[in-house]
């Protein structure tokens, strides 16, 4: 009678329960083994696919299948190797190098071979505010499709207070510019949840609709009131150096405080969703709205609280782009962060955890990226590709288990249902 | 003679679950071949099997003798069996034509609907079998009757001789019933054969020719009305004698709890759904409130519980005021609510049995320290009610989506009565249940009102409002058409009064009433 | 039997309250004409001159010249007119209509206003709104086929995307190709187009279908995906091989004797392939989901699939159909950006419109006609965006192009009354 209905579970208990049936592989660590299957395999399996993109792509390997079979499968072979040691060696570095350098004790030398490690870790700091942004708003039942334009907003008010307050010392010019950031990302948040709340119109598109408004604003301000004046580009002033978050190494290295803070606020995020009572009427009006209101939460409160947070981290990752990397607002700056932010959340199951973990992938990802457009003549979009087929493989994670044969059902928890775009349901 | 339909050996596994073991049934021509069960008893799966909406894993279908195989209901239908479903297969949008039409449309030119050949075969259809529906009308314009009307047209569209109704009474009046009754009637006489799936006893021994009990997957027996009584089938279907009179102690009311003065209530599409309600619940009393499903029930338990605006009037709790308070605030002052859609509302399925049972306490001490939360107290208090409530789960961690019905609802009873309250307000609380289940949420009700708590209970099944209540209001339209004393109440009377009858003139109608009049005869 | 419906009734037809927001809203626009267009003006002498032949197009008409001051009072007085009779007793269920004229008289208040003492080309206005309103109501439409089935389709964006990419790639490839027909190089790309569209219209079914995953997260993949796989071929073959990205373009074709009609003729009858395809798909798409066999059921499984299916209609199969159907015309729009608009592919060329399409689907209430309604009303805030540039007028041209955008948000926060989506849209279907 028990397992008469069985919907939706939390992937982490239904592995508890699967672990408690007789075990038929009872090797130890088997449990890890489980949780990071599904995410494991995709990432595995996007890479692959990838290298078989590349592969298809190169005109190398066309010639040499010309000219035989066998070279053929080696030009293919060395098409796909050299892209990925090209993505490897941007993204962690170059053991090799590390170690020259290391003996070298030559200071310039050694910060230039961790450079691609620490710049992979500048990377992932957006990514993790983007994630737990989209993550945060999945526990709480609604879909923030607008990171984007929360970015761009908070980046924008981040690099207004940045350049326009002078006088401040560094210390309470850094919390003022990223509380500005905040600010902007959850008025932007805000919006599409109170029209959620009140008049029933959905997120999903409130927030399409949002992201396009923040790019034609940010034209906008560019062209006109936030211009730096004398320049031909719309970009806006250099922030002042008070507001500018501290790096730790000289130049060429722009790893700095942003990593941290986001860490931070991820653990906070963790603290606030799975510790707190406000985290608990989140979770619990986002798994079932109906019931939430049953139990007394204000679930109109709470949606509009879940956007305005989720907005909030998202123009965080706008103001840590602004403050530690660019110290300007430019156009189109944080292109495609807003949508891989969702690859990282379902990615991550919308823990903070997960997402921490999911944006050191992303971030090495991206940042080798880089390099292989340098040194193996691969497009940088080759990462949109890979995030595309990752993403698919998480929140299909049927196709892995088909693909691997898989036995066990880990379920991806948190994907909001999506029922009618208008309308209180 | 031969039977139009032979059921050998029908297997379903689902998984865990043996939901039907080898069943056989047969239906002869022109007969109303009633199939009686539990809910849960597997009687749904069965039909669906029949309708080609699951396939068997063992056995076989014979049609008029011959097997045949039912993949889909289009192979369903071209064998000539059609099902009036529980929940209506009507798309609201489109008009009765369009409904009745879809899959087995009348075009010209080519693809084009040619919405009057149909409507005016539709027209015919309503002639012959005496079922009035104007074909134009939009389906969310139609009461609930009507709707099932052009369900049953729908069947006799696609020449349907067989014919499967699912629980269709449970949405209409005793009054409507009837005529349901008739139109079956009226439709056997004209060559249909009927399989009529119900739990309710009473109404097998009216119309049924013949009825098979099935209990937990399996036929326990196949009975004629005239050869069976209610208590003998009540014992065929659960399995054991059933008690089917609670013992109740002496009616002893106190002061009013819940006062309701005259409040109207619109539903979401603002439409009036109570109106100019007013009553009392004393300590130590159930106030049943009977009435067909969708007469404003719903619609005043969420306007009492804080759920939904109360438009005028006015609600008051212990003295104080609680129009148009907040839910939590009402839940605060003492009052229980185990909602009518329990899934839905009373539960949040993806979470834990611990998480659930301290839902609507979660904010304050002992299970917080400043806004922590202190797990270790939640899972102390939640093993505490799962032995209490002998709520059968693997654990308090466990989700409570992987619960049986009964035992989610145990969940919320568990989690409401648990606290000290002054109030129930008790929905179709054991709508969907097992009789062990309902027995247990019975008992758990009438403890409360011992105890002194007012109890609302807000029932449509006329047995359960007749077993538990003291007192008894009956809604129609949105209105209490009627107040008596349960010793006073008879399901004849209460009838003619869910249907609309004036009270003087239903009191005619039945005659006079002895007081204790049986109750609790007919719990299914 | 009783009946009930008798019992629901309304509690009040038109909230007063909403009537008196209307009217007030009526009065403001009469208010934002006299304070913004007229008051402390100087247009007693000026006059508007508004050019009612498109650019180089014969015959000429000579221009309507209009007194500006006249005409704007005009305006004013009608909005005013509409604000209080509103406000008096409400116009009912013409409410929306006459919402829609008010805002009609405040844009004309706005165009003479603005053309006042200059010339304004009315008719190459139209032209380009017409041009601009293309693309947005073939993907507002293969958003209608989608959802109407009940799949959200959110990647008809990426569609487009995709589909410019290849028709463009293939047209240049195929630019040789002899076949007897004129252009058969840009006919080969717009099938390539078409079927780029199909093809990922059956990794959207696939996803959404057959693994259920939540039917936005599936367009979003299909979103990222073209953006990369697109900008991914484009810097790999197409920058550095310009011959590979130069199909040509589909010439204008126009109607002989239908285009020397004065004023419609040039605007209607003189446009390449996808002006008149979309007018051809337009009414095929109202038809056919209303009046025929395939309509009908298409929404029924949008509607309530249960039903469908019990009846013997194939859920899966007929969602796949009008997935790939979906595709299909997103694709076509697709061709539209590089073989019907410019020529060539450029990365990210599609900017946005595919959400665009989205708004205009459901600014349009899952209607074709309203969704071309809605393209029209979009893309002649596009149009007018560029105009008020050249009439250097000093409201930046970015808030112009926000208009669709926010009109959206409102349409959706149902200010205007709530439109009726498809009832199981966004939810997979399963057979328990």
């Amino acid at each position: 009678m028990n397992a008469q209905e069985n919907p939706k579970q939390d992937a982490g208990k239904v592995l508890l329960e699967e672990i408690q049936k007789p075990i038929q592989h009872p090797k130890a660590g088997s449990r890890v083994l489980q949780v990071i299957a599904i995410p494991f395999l995709a990432v595995v399996t996007g890479l692959l696919l990838g290298g078989v993109f590349i592969i298809l792509t190169s005109e190398e390997v066309y010639a040499a299948f010309r000219q035989s079979f066998g070279s053929g499968l080696l030009a293919a072979w060395r098409a796909a190797w050299q892209s990925y040691v090209a993505l490897f060696t941007g993204a962690i570095g170059d053991p090799a190098r590390i170690v020259a350098a290391l003996q070298s004790g030559d200071g310039l030398e050694i910060r230039r071979a961790f450079n691609p490690i620490l710049e992979s870790l500048v990377n992932t700091t957006p990514y993790i505010f983007g994630g737990l942004a989209v993550a945060l708003g999945f526990r709480a039942g609604v879909f923030n499709i607008g990171v984007e334009g929360q970015i761009f907003i908070g980046a924008a008010t981040c690099a207004f207070v940045g350049y326009s307050v002078s006088g401040l010392p560094a210390i309470l010019h850094i919390p003022l510019a990223l509380l500005a950031g905040a600010l902007g990302g959850a008025l932007w948040g805000f919006i599409p949840g109170w029209l959620k709340a009140k008049t029933g119109g959905h997120e999903v598109i409130n927030t399409i609709m949002m992201n396009y408004i923040a790019f034609r604003l940010s034209d906008w301000l560019l062209r006109g009131p936030m211009k730096a004046p004398g320049q031909h580009n719309p970009v806006s002033p250099k922030i002042l150096e008070t507001a500018m978050l501290p790096r730790f190494f000289e130049s060429p290295i722009r790893f700095h405080l942003g990593f941290f803070i986001a860490l931070a606020v991820a653990y906070l995020v963790y603290w606030f969703m799975f510790k707190t009572t406000w985290g608990f009427d989140l979770r619990m009006v986002g798994a079932n709205p109906h019931a939430g209101r049953y139990a007394g939460s204000n679930v109109t409160r709470n949606i509009v609280l879940a956007m305005t947070l989720s907005g909030a981290l998202a123009g965080l990752a706008g103001a840590n782009e602004v403050m530690g990397v660019n110290h300007n607002l430019a156009m189109a700056f944080s292109s495609g962060y807003g949508f891989d932010s969702i690859a990282l959340a379902l990615l991550g199951n919308n823990h903070p955890l997960g997402v921490v973990l999911a944006s050191l992938l992303f971030g090495t990802l991206r940042n080798g990226a880089t390099r292989m457009q340098v040194a193996a003549g691969i497009p940088i979009d080759i990462i949109a590709i890979l995030q595309a087929m990752i993403l698919m493989f998480i929140a299909a994670p049927a196709i892995i288990r088909t693909i691997y044969r898989l036995r066990f059902k880990v379920q991806v928890e948190g994907a909001v249902t999506i029922r009618g775009w208008g309308g209180k349901s | 003679m031969e039977p139009v339909l032979e059921l050998r050996g029908i297997t379903k596994r689902f998984p865990g679950v043996l939901a039907n073991d080898h069943i056989n049934l047969d239906l002869m021509p022109g007969e109303i071949h009633a199939l009686l069960g539990e809910n849960g008893a597997g009687k749904t799966t069965l039909m669906n099997i029949l309708y080609g909406l699951y396939q068997p894993d063992e056995g076989e279908i014979l049609v008029r003798g011959k097997k045949v195989e039912i993949h889909s209901p289009n192979d369903a239908i071209a064998a000539g069996i059609g099902m009036v479903h529980q929940h209506f297969m009507l798309v609201p949008v489109f008009t009765v034509t369009e409904n009745v039409m879809l899959g087995e449309e009348s075009t010209r030119y080519g693809d084009f609907l040619d919405t009057r050949k149909a409507a005016a075969q539709i027209h015919q259809i309503s002639e012959q079998y005496s079922l009035e529906v104007n074909p134009d009308s939009y389906i969310k314009d139609l009461p609930v009757g009507v709707q099932q009307r052009v369900e049953i047209i729908k069947l006799l569209y696609r020449k349907a001789d067989i014919l499967i109704l699912d629980e269709p009474s449970a949405v209409l009046t005793p009054q409507e019933v009837g005529e349901l009754f008739k139109i079956m009637r009226s439709l056997t006489e004209q060559g249909k054969s009927i399989i009529f799936i119900t739990h309710k006893l009473r109404e097998v021994l009216e119309i049924a020719d013949r009825i098979t009990v099935i209990r937990a997957g399996k036929v326990i027996g196949t009975t004629r009305p005239q050869e069976a009584d209610e208590s003998t089938l009540a014992r065929m279907m659960v399995g054991r004698e059933v008690e089917l009179v609670l013992e109740k102690p002496e009616y002893k009311p106190g002061k009013v709890v819940l006062k309701v003065d005259n409040i109207l209530v619109t539903d979401d599409r603002r439409q009036i759904a109570v109106d100019g309600v007013s009553f009392e619940v004393r300590a130590g009393e159930v106030l049943g409130v009977a009435g067909v499903q969708g007469n404003g029930q719903t619609e005043l338990v969420e306007a009492l519980t804080g759920l939904r605006q109360v438009v005028s009037g006015a609600v008051t709790f212990l003295g104080e005021n609680i129009t148009n308070v907040s839910p939590r605030r009402i839940i605060e002052l003492g009052s229980a609510h185990v909602p009518e859609d329990r899934q839905r509302d009373g539960l949040v399925l993806p979470f834990s049995v611990m998480e659930n049972l301290f839902l609507c306490t979660y904010y304050k001490p002992p299970f917080t320290k400043g806004p922590v939360i202190q797990w270790d107290v939640a899972l102390k208090n939640a093993e505490e009610l799962i032995s209490r409530f002998d709520i059968r789960t693997p654990g308090a961690l466990t989700n409570v989506g992987a619960l049986s019905g009964g035992n989610q609802q145990k969940v919320i009873v568990a989690r409401e009565l648990s606290r000290p309250i002054q109030l129930l307000v008790a929905a179709q609380p054991t709508r969907g249940l097992d009789v062990g289940s309902i027995e247990y949420i019975h008992g758990q009700i009438l403890d409360r009102r011992n105890a002194g708590v007012a109890v609302l209970l807000v029932s449509t099944e006329l047995a359960e409002i007749m077993q538990l209540s003291d007192r008894i209001a009956v809604m129609y339209r949105g209105k209490i058409v009627a107040e008596v004393l349960a010793e006073e109440a008879t399901k004849e009377y209460l009838g003619l009064l869910m249907a609309g009858v004036p009270q003087d003139e239903a009191r005619k109608q039945v005659g006079p009433i002895e007081a204790k009049a049986v109750r609790g005869r007919e719990l299914y | 039997m009783n009946n009930r419906s008798s019992y629901h009734r309304q509690l009040e037809e038109v909230s007063p309250l909403r009537q008196r927001v209307m009217g007030i809203v009526f009065l403001l626009f009469a208010l934002a004409i006299f304070v913004f267009f007229i008051s402390g003006q100087d247009l007693a002498a000026k006059r508007a001159s508004f050019g009612l032949t498109p650019g180089g197009a014969k015959p000429e008409l000579p221009p309507l010249i209009v007194a500006v001051q006249p005409a704007l009072y005009l305006f004013a007085v009608l909005c005013a007119v509409a604000g209080g009779v509103q406000i008096a007793r409400g116009f009912k269920r013409w409410t929306n209509w006459i919402l829609g004229a008010v805002v009609g008289f405040f844009i004309l208040a706005f165009l003479t206003w603005a053309a006042a003492g200059k010339s304004l080309n009315m008719a190459g206005l139209l032209s380009t709104t017409l041009v601009k309103a293309v693309p947005l109501t073939l993907g507002a439409m293969s958003g209608i086929l989608c959802e109407r089935a009940g799949v959200f389709n959110i990647a008809i964006e990426g569609m487009m995307l995709s589909a410019a990419m290849v028709g463009c790639l293939v047209g240049s490839l195929a630019k040789n190709v002899q076949i007897g027909i004129p252009n058969a190089g840009l006919w080969i790309g717009l099938l390539a187009a078409i079927g780029t569209g199909a093809l990922l219209a059956v990794l959207h079914g696939v996803l959404s279908i057959k693994y259920k995953i939540n039917q936005i997260i599936s367009g979003t993949i299909i979103n990222i995906l073209s953006t990369g796989f697109t900008s991914y071929i484009s810097a790999k073959f197409m920058q550095p091989y310009p011959e590979l990205n130069n199909p040509g373009i589909f010439p204008q074709w126009s109607f002989p004797g239908l285009s020397a009609i004065p004023f419609f003729g040039p605007i209607l009858f003189q446009n390449t392939l996808f002006v008149y395809a979309m007018f051809v798909f337009l009414i095929v798409l109202q038809v056919a989901l209303f009046k025929t066999r395939w309509g009908l059921r298409l929404r029924s499984v949008g509607e309530h699939p249960k039903a469908a299916d019990t009846l013997g209609i194939n859920v899966i199969r007929t969602r796949y159909m009008a997935v790939i159907l979906s595709g299909m015309m997103a694709g076509f729009a697709g061709g539209y950006f590089s073989l019907g608009s410019v020529g060539r592919f450029d990365e990210v060329m599609t900017a946005g419109r595919g959400f665009i399409a989205l708004a205009a689907m459901i600014f349009g209430n899952w209607m074709p006609l309203g969704a071309f309604g809605a393209g029209l009303l979009f893309g002649f805030a596009d149009a007018l965006a560029t105009r008020l540039t050249i009439l250097q007028i000093r409201i930046p041209s970015e808030f112009m192009l926000m208009a669709p955008y926010i009109a959206t948000m409102i349409v959706l926060a149902g200010v205007v009354g709530r439109g009726q989506p498809p009832a199981a849209g966004g939810v997979p279907y399963e057979k328990e």
